[in-house]
């Protein structure tokens, strides 16, 4: 396996009430964000990978969330999800 | 009668157990007829697969979370399409004009969602392994539901507007709607694989964002919640969907290195075909939309360029792929495509379901913004000898049927790639006869497979043919379903005179 690629992924989540601590969270656990509002949703980008937990999101959000709601928000993504359980999300590019 | 809750104690298996146990799982070999009976199509196209269990599904959906998600996703849908109707939200759309890019996506889009669903259908049958049978199987009803949503959506427009009442019948006859039409005939008429290849990798991954997206962000912009709800909702699917376009593309690849140049093949056909349908996307956000949200050049550059050539090219290197073989091509056109494109539209829409306009002054000023190289050069001295023409009474349009590329189906107005003043003819001889073809991808294509294109359903050839409804154009806009008010130039048209009164500022006295 290589040691990790630093080119670009992205998720774009729809913007909306529901979103915002998902995306809060989402910038807490990954510094690098680059952000870009777009007209109806939010373009997340880093370099390397994006990880979402579970843990932040419940927090921010006040209440139990699984990782399958993910699937309410995403509109469109760059890269690869290279894990994806109860707890973790992760898009990275794999080579 | 009360139903006992489940105890609590009897907590939900990890992700990760409940996909293998209610997908995998539930597969069983074949004991009365052989897996080559089972499965026919599968050997043909010259894939090797030895361990359909290599496939992956990142997303390890199980039934009970689809129809959980996707009901949540309808609700909120629905909701949205209820408060828009009740409060006329039509009216607060930024002008009648924008509907247009909706009746371009409902006659050239959603029927493509109707036929993806079919061919998903049939995948979810014959694909060897359980785990893309059962995400075929969901991205069947994935598309169902997004056919369904869209026609519902786009239902209440019709009530109002002109060109949304025949879009299936216009989607199977019209002459723009053939590009849309034809790609999708061409992969559904392939094997399981390069069908794969062609829709759920080129079409879903890589141009998805150039394809879709741009419909979406427009209805966001120019305030039309219902259709910028619905393309969010079925992005959501799409996401999926791209996931498994891309674990696809990796599962044939790892599979067998004899894989690796059908694929790069197929690859290299199908984006130039997914690409060329998107022209028709180019010319609509640069010129259709009354709020422009952003040009296509720049799209291209973000969604394409950078997230594609530069993320996701890199990564398919690893299994010995290359960019696609006219990629090159394609960016050389993106200063140009949508003026190129938005030219056709606007000569030829006294033939189409959809009106044009010349863009104002305020709008060639942003299209001078934004393409700073060709466009104040190439581009604006014709549009502003369209305005002289108009505002002298006038309005241009090109009379006779233009030459259609064999492969595109688009009208030959492309230009070379690096001579903007020339246009670009390519042709084959193929038993004993001419072929035109509008670029070095679309020829090259055709050249692969020439017995497959010279069945295209050309559309000026068929009027030519007499299949079309007659000689005339009353004919042939007759038996496309053309009405009068659907067609031709929106100024004065029956949709502009309709918006203008209602909203017109006299007050009027309450019954």
């Amino acid at each position: 396996m290589s040691a990790g690629t630093l080119r670009q992924v992205a998720i774009d989540i729809q913007e909306s009430e529901e979103n915002r601590a998902l995306i809060d969270a989402i910038k807490a656990d990954n510094p690098d964000l680059t952000i870009r509002h777009m007209p109806g949703l939010v373009k997340l980008q880093a370099a390397g990978q994006i990880v979402i937990n579970r843990d932040t999101v419940e927090r921010k959000l006040g209440r139990d969330w699984e990782t399958g709601e993910f699937q309410l928000a995403i509109v469109s993504y760059a890269g690869n999800f290279s894990e994806w359980d109860d707890d973790q999300i992760v898009v990275k590019w794999e080579h | 009668m009360t139903i006992q809750k489940p105890e609590a104690a009897r907590k939900k298996l990890p992700l990760k157990e409940r996909y293998a146990l209610l997908t995998r799982d539930l597969d069983w070999e074949p004991s009365y007829v052989s897996k080559e009976q089972l499965f026919p199509y599968t050997s043909y196209e010259g894939i090797k697969v030895h361990d359909w269990d290599g496939w992956e599904d990142p997303f390890r959906l199980t039934v009970d979370a689809y129809y959980k998600y996707q009901a949540e996703k309808d609700k909120r849908l629905y909701a949205v399409l209820d408060s828009f109707a009740q409060s006329q939200g039509h009216l607060t759309l930024t002008d009648a004009s924008y509907l247009n890019s909706v009746k371009l996506f409902i006659q050239g889009v959603t029927p493509l969602e109707y036929a993806a669903h079919r061919h998903f259908a049939y995948l979810a049958r014959y694909l060897e392994g359980p785990a893309p049978r059962f995400a075929a199987l969901c991205q069947s009803v994935d598309e169902l539901r997004h056919c369904q949503t869209q026609i519902h959506t786009i239902s209440n427009y019709n009530k109002y507007y002109s060109g949304f009442h025949s879009w299936s019948t216009m989607h199977d006859r019209v002459w723009y709607l053939s590009v849309p039409k034809s790609l999708f005939d061409d992969a559904m008429s392939a094997g399981p694989f390069e069908f794969l290849i062609s829709i759920s990798f080129s079409f879903e991954y890589l141009l998805t964002n150039l394809l879709f997206v741009p419909f979406m962000s427009g209805a966001s912009f120019n305030g039309d919640m219902p259709t910028m709800s619905f393309g969010f909702s079925a992005q959501s699917d799409e996401s999926r969907h791209m996931t498994l376009g891309l674990e696809a593309i990796k599962f044939l690849l790892e599979q067998d290195e004899d894989n690796v140049p059908i694929i790069q093949d197929w690859i290299d056909k199908w984006f130039w075909r997914a690409y060329r349908v998107s022209a028709l996307v180019a010319g609509m956000m640069d010129y259709m939309l009354p709020k422009p949200v952003m040009s296509w050049k720049e799209a291209f550059e973000l969604y394409f360029e950078d997230q594609m050539l530069g993320g996701l090219f890199p990564d398919l290197e690893f299994y010995g792929i290359k960019p696609p073989r006219h990629v090159k091509d394609a960016i050389a056109e993106k200063d140009k495509l949508s003026h190129e494109v938005y030219k056709i539209l606007h000569n030829f829409s006294f033939a189409a379901a959809f009106t044009t306009q010349t863009p104002d002054d305020e709008h060639l000023a942003w299209l001078s913004e934004q393409y700073p190289d060709t466009f104040d050069r190439y581009y604006r001295p014709v549009w502003e000898k369209h305005q002289r023409i108009e505002a002298g009474g006038g309005r241009v349009f090109f009379q006779g049927l233009p030459q259609l590329c064999q492969v595109c189906q688009v009208p030959m107005a492309f230009t070379e790639p690096d001579d903007p003043g020339t246009i670009s003819f390519r042709h084959t001889e193929f038993r004993g006869e001419t072929f035109h073809t509008c670029s070095d991808g679309c020829k090259w294509i055709f050249d692969r497979e020439p017995e497959k294109y010279v069945q295209a359903w050309l559309p000026v050839h068929q009027i030519y043919q007499g299949n079309c409804g007659g000689p005339t154009v009353p004919d042939v806009l007759a038996w496309y379903g053309i009405q009068e008010g659907d067609n031709g130039e929106y100024k004065g048209s029956v949709d502009q005179r309709s918006w203008a009164e209602w909203h017109s500022s006299a007050p009027k006295q309450g019954a």
